[in-house]
């Protein structure tokens, strides 16, 4: 019997509970200050929109729907930047993030045998998992320092230094999962310098664009440095948590080449690799993104939302922040709640913390500290930093 | 600036079965003819989205209530409840002792490929058998899955029909434990189905011998135009109490190919054992895309669980299965009255969306480019993108290419 998913479970663990204060901190999903999920006004513009116009639902080509192709290029990259305009990137639809990230990984497999994919230590638990099953071997880089509880920089640009040459490198494009700590701009420049260096090839995870700092083109700024300097990269996206869809498994795998030529034959065998999985992908997700992206007015409206959603993460860390300080004597430093960024904090809890945590408190959270801040309303802040406070003093 | 760390990446070439539609999309002729991808078309040559999944669509868009969050990993639970049913019938005995395991995937290739993947890492045996021929894409599922693939005999070219004893022969000395690929109707792509009492050979043989059924079921209701009697198959080797896999696809038969709605089986021997087996299908399914598409689903799931929904949509089924055997009697009678030399009778014969015409690689091309009929070079037409109307033009190319090319 399999145990059940590590993130994914808690959820299933959560709907079990019965307990009138528990709390869902479990998976990346955005909930309201009532915590309901949410579904974006513009998306149900755009469903509206698709149905009146009565589409048909035909296969798309294996590399999926065309209209959705362009845009999603062009909202990671920006629609003026060069790899756009000298259509030197290849872009598939793909099943959401992991869909994507699982499509590069069969590229490398085939194209790249015996190179090695490093992963941040830590990183999303599924990330492993996707190597392991594509077939190929990864190692890890120092990242989170459980001292400073923020980025172990030299660790990092150390072992991706040591690394053979021509690894591919996994990068969180912002908003790192499970830590929220994202290198500085600077750092940035200096990872570049070392992949530069080593022949390596950069690949991100941007599940979060416009979600980090509530800007689209803020979030997608270590990816366009890159692309700024003439590297070649991929890039696997996913418009789960940005435009809130979630189930409908709407992502894209970005394969950023040294010419136009490069792109197409690396396209062709990207679908190559989607066909013996699914075929084609799903229509459904792709058309509201081709339609919320590419109408000015929508558009419009989503980036409104999407600061809206990415906005109020930021107030409960900043009351979490102010709960934590108020009740907490010890003068522990507790700002690191403050710096991260994204969906998701670190806690620094560790696992029977973390038990702690669900069994006494009723709070679900993953095993490694992580909770994510989008499960949290104001109401509950005070509540959750009692658990904190208890759990991380009372528990070792 | 260094050479591309790409470089040594060469151009695929197309898909075979997908890539006829892009060579038809670039020709400019107004009589062309898209008998390539096994997709229907209504009599007017236009894809059709079925009434009653508009209905569902726009009871789904319209519930206020409903939200996008993440389906669990096995996907929609009514979805997956409501399919186990129609494939295995409402009173199967597996069903009612939860011996049945079912996820939703990415429909019909991605059923295959996730029960693929489970048998790689937990069956004995590692090898599939599949008939010959088979869907253009099976080989390549299996294999990549890590698998490795057989053949089995299937398609005789001198009767246009089953060849049964060399099937026999073939799953008779396979090895004791191996998987055998069966089509659960309207086999693709040649439209020969066994008989019932064939059927029941084939089972008793693969029973005898420990083989394990893996069902591909991409037509039910399609064929006969009747849900029951295309699932009977698959009903008889639930009925001896006996395993199976079974890959199911609603992109045909709920004309949803573009949401990717499909669902894969397995019918364990105990219900302990179908909660094991589905705990680590979970396990193959988290790495590849984490959790199913909802909006193809719960159209399906819609319709299925509304008596009058059901019953509407199994008229519009047998409405389009319909068209289609209409579409092969015209076919048929306009190569005899052209007085086309050769016996054309397997058309109306063979069963489901496709017909395996019999003609050569040489005698597709000449289609192709005189007669700008698109098709699968192994000389396979899709009834389904026929109409009254181009049956003339079709039957005028396949009289030229069997009279004049090779």
């Amino acid at each position: 019997m399999a145990p059940p998913d590590p993130i994914l479970g808690v959820s299933e663990a959560f709907r079990a509970d019965t307990h009138e204060m528990k709390l869902n901190l479990g998976v990346g999903a955005y909930r309201t200050e009532d915590l309901q999920p949410y579904v974006l006004n513009v998306v149900k513009k755009a469903e509206n929109l698709m149905l009146e116009r009565g589409e048909n639902k035909e296969y798309l080509p294996i590399e999926g729907l065309a209209a959705f192709n362009k845009v999603t290029a062009e909202l990671l990259l920006g629609a003026q930047n060069d790899v756009i305009q000298q259509q030197r990137v290849a872009t598939v639809q793909g099943l959401s993030g992991t869909g994507s990230l699982r499509l590069a990984a069969a590229l490398i497999e085939r194209y790249f045998s015996g190179s090695k994919v490093l992963i941040s230590s830590p990183t999303w638990g599924n990330h492993k998992n996707i190597f392991n099953d594509a077939r190929v071997p990864w190692s890890e880089y120092r990242y989170y320092d459980p001292r400073t509880v923020g980025l172990d920089f030299h660790g990092m640009i150390s072992d991706i230094k040591a690394a053979p040459e021509g690894s591919f490198v996994l990068l969180h494009g912002c908003a790192h999962n499970p830590t929220g700590i994202d290198p500085t701009p600077e750092q940035w420049e200096s990872i570049a310098d070392v992949i530069q260096e080593k022949n390596h090839i950069p690949f991100f995870d941007v599940a979060y664009q416009g979600f980090a700092s509530g800007s689209l083109d803020t979030d997608a700024s270590s990816v366009r440095l890159f692309a700024a300097r003439g590297m070649e990269f991929l890039v696997a996206q996913s418009y789960s948590k940005n435009l809130g869809l979630y189930a409908e498994r709407i992502g894209a795998i970005n394969v950023v080449c040294s010419s136009s030529d490069i792109a197409k034959r690396v396209k062709s065998q990207l679908k190559r690799l989607a066909r013996p999985m699914y075929s084609n992908p799903p229509i459904h997700g792709a058309r509201i993104v081709a339609n919320v992206v590419g109408n000015p007015e929508l558009f419009n409206d989503w980036k409104e939302e999407m600061e809206l959603m990415a906005g109020r993460i930021k107030s409960v860390r900043k009351k979490l922040y102010d709960s934590l300080s108020a009740k907490d004597n010890s003068g522990k430093d507790w700002s690191f709640v403050l710096k991260q960024i994204g969906m998701f904090s670190f806690t620094g809890l560790n696992d029977a913390q973390s038990e702690n945590m669900t069994n006494k408190w009723h709070v679900y959270m993953t095993k490694d500290g992580r909770i994510s801040l989008a499960g949290l309303s104001s109401a509950k802040c005070e509540y959750l930093a009692d658990a904190i406070i208890d759990s991380y003093y009372n528990i070792s | 600036m260094s050479d591309s760390v790409f470089a040594s990446v060469v151009q695929a070439p197309e898909d075979p079965i997908l890539g006829v539609t892009v060579a038809y999309n670039k020709d400019q002729s107004p009589v062309k003819l898209n008998l390539g991808v096994g997709a229907y078309r209504t009599e007017e040559g236009k894809p059709l989205v079925l009434n009653v999944v508009r209905k569902a669509e726009q009871m789904l868009v319209n519930d206020q209530s409903r939200v996008k969050e993440y389906l669990p990993i096995t996907g929609l639970a009514d979805f997956n409840k409501l399919s186990a049913k129609l494939i295995f019938g409402a009173n199967s005995p597996a069903i009612q002792e939860n011996r049945v395991t079912t996820v939703q995937c990415l429909s019909g290739t991605g059923s295959l490929r996730v029960g693929a993947e489970f048998l790689a890492r937990h069956y004995h045996e590692k090898t599939i058998y599949i008939p010959q021929p088979t869907w253009g894409n099976h080989p390549k599922v299996f294999t990549l899955a890590g698998l490795s693939v057989k053949s089995y005999r299937y398609y005789d070219p001198s009767t246009r029909g089953l060849d049964f004893s060399g099937l026999l022969e073939d799953l008779g000395s396979a090895p004791s434990g191996a998987i055998v690929l069966l089509h659960a109707c309207a086999h693709n792509p040649t439209g020969v189905d066994p008989t019932s009492d064939q059927w029941e050979q084939i089972r008793q043989l693969m029973r005898s011998k420990g083989l394990l059924p893996f069902f591909d079921s991409a037509y039910q209701g399609f064929a006969s135009g009747n849900l029951d009697a295309d699932a009977e198959s698959i009903r008889l080797f639930v009925a001896d109490g006996g395993e199976c896999l079974a890959a199911q696809s609603y992109a045909k038969n709920m004309g949803l190919y573009g949401e990717r709605v499909g669902a894969l089986s397995i019918v364990c021997k105990t219900a302990d054992v179908a909660t094991r087996v589905e705990s680590q299908l979970k396990l193959v399914i988290r790495p590849m895309f984490s959790n199913p598409p909802i909006h193809g689903a719960s159209i399906v799931a819609t319709i299925l669980k509304d008596g009058d929904m059901y019953t509407e949509w199994s008229v519009e089924l047998k409405a389009m299965a319909d068209r289609i055997i209409s579409m092969r009697q015209q076919l048929y009678d306009a190569l005899c009255a052209r007085g086309t030399p050769g016996d054309w009778s397997h058309i109306i014969k063979q069963i489901g969306m496709f017909t395996f015409t019999g003609l050569n690689t040489n005698q597709v091309a000449f289609m192709t480019k005189e007669y700008h009929i698109y098709m699968t070079s192994d000389g396979r037409i899709s009834m389904a993108g026929l109409s009254s109307k181009t049956v003339p033009h079709l039957a005028d190319a396949i009289h030229a290419a069997v009279t004049s090319a090779a």
